[in-house]
């Protein structure tokens, strides 16, 4: 019995990829939220992610919280005459019937002051705010650094 | 990879905005790149620098004349630009095979004051092993910088903390040790592996 039931717990964890799930704030569904494992909590995180706004009327992601970081906040990384940096961004438009991607390369949530190391396999939650649905709190995987997003297999496009 | 490509996914002046704004960044370096023979990448004979590798040997310019080289600058404190690109070469090395291993695949800090020779170890450690992590002086690194033509810039945030802006493009040069291509940050990823495979001979 109770090896039946660890064995249950095994297949829920193996399956359950917070990742993949979707949550639902209003006319916004909000998946893929990953990030990647960190050396130490002395560098950086990162959050990525997916919001589609499935309503008539635009919206968008104007601040993140976390117990995972001290200072989270939105950047975009920009790439000009081939130089890469990533200037603050006061807000992320999710327009009406739009996907929009907190991706490698482009918007994400940078997660300075880490609380401790991002480990892989862990999660965490972040609170998404946004400037017309409200808010909203998300579950976080934490991929390895190498992970290039979360294998879920209907990713939601 | 997905994500890459679908920074605004779906059709409409966003997403247009976006591609444009991407276009933009990709055509920018490429006619700088084009601008003027002055201002593509030396051919590695002609570089000058002297810095270490993560495993503590001496690297000069004169130690990659003979084989191909993929060059790539960043830092370890870098958590969006840097881990994809590494990401990235490590699944090119991985689609290449045993061909890559006559290839030079260097990752050149340019925040050496943080970036260690350990540093750069523990963190190519979760990439593919036939990268070369190089750190050393501040000096010699933006000596091997100027060589690439590149550019890099110490950026302070609040709090004494600092990060880095840096030439993002990974850097091809042929086994002479001429240049060879660009492949831009925001370039379509599956020009990639034959831009490598033109420089495996
Ligand atoms: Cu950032």
């Amino acid at each position: 019995m109770k090896a039946l039931a660890f064995s249950a717990i095994l297949t829920l964890t193996a399956s359950a990829s917070f990742a993949c799930e979707t949550v639902t704030l209003g006319d916004l569904t909000i998946q893929n939220a990953w990030s990647r494992a960190t050396i130490g909590a002395g560098r950086p995180g990162v959050l990525y992610l997916e919001i589609t706004n499935n309503g008539g009327t635009d919206d968008a992601l104007v601040g993140i919280a976390t117990p995972a970081a001290g200072m989270p906040m939105l950047h975009e990384t920009v790439v000009s005459d081939g130089v890469a940096s990533m200037p603050h961004a006061m807000a992320v438009p999710v327009p009406a019937g739009q996907t929009v991607a907190l991706a490698p390369g482009g918007y994400h949530g940078m997660l300075m002051d880490l609380t401790a190391a991002l480990k892989e396999g862990e999660t965490f939650p972040v609170t998404l705010m946004f400037q017309a649905a409200g808010e909203v709190t998300v579950t976080v995987d934490v991929l390895s650094m190498r992970a290039e997003g979360p294998d879920c297999a209907d990713a939601g496009q | 990879m997905r994500g890459r490509r679908t920074v605004i996914l779906g059709l409409g002046g966003v997403a247009g905005a976006t591609a444009y704004m991407l276009g933009l960044g990709w055509w920018q370096s490429r006619s700088r790149e084009g601008a003027g023979p002055a201002l593509l990448p030396l051919p590695v004979a002609e570089m000058a620098f002297s810095l270490t590798d993560h495993r503590g040997n001496r690297v000069t310019p004169a130690d990659w004349v003979g084989q191909p080289t993929l060059a790539f600058f960043g830092f370890t404190w870098c958590p969006d630009v840097c881990p994809t690109t590494l990401s990235d070469i490590s699944l090119w090395l991985d689609e290449l095979g045993a061909d890559a291993d006559r290839l030079n695949v260097v990752f050149i800090t340019v925040d050496p004051e943080r970036d260690t020779g350990p540093v750069l170890s523990d963190y190519l450690a979760s990439f593919d092993p036939r990268i070369t992590g190089i750190a050393g002086p501040v000096a010699e690194v933006e000596r091997a910088v100027a060589g690439f033509r590149a550019r890099f810039e110490k950026v302070p945030r609040d709090g004494g903390d600092y990060t880095m802006n840096h030439t993002a493009g990974v850097f091809l040069f042929d086994a002479d040790g001429r240049f060879a291509s660009i492949i831009d940050y925001h370039e379509d990823r599956r020009f990639a592996l034959p831009k490598i495979r033109r420089v495996l001979g």
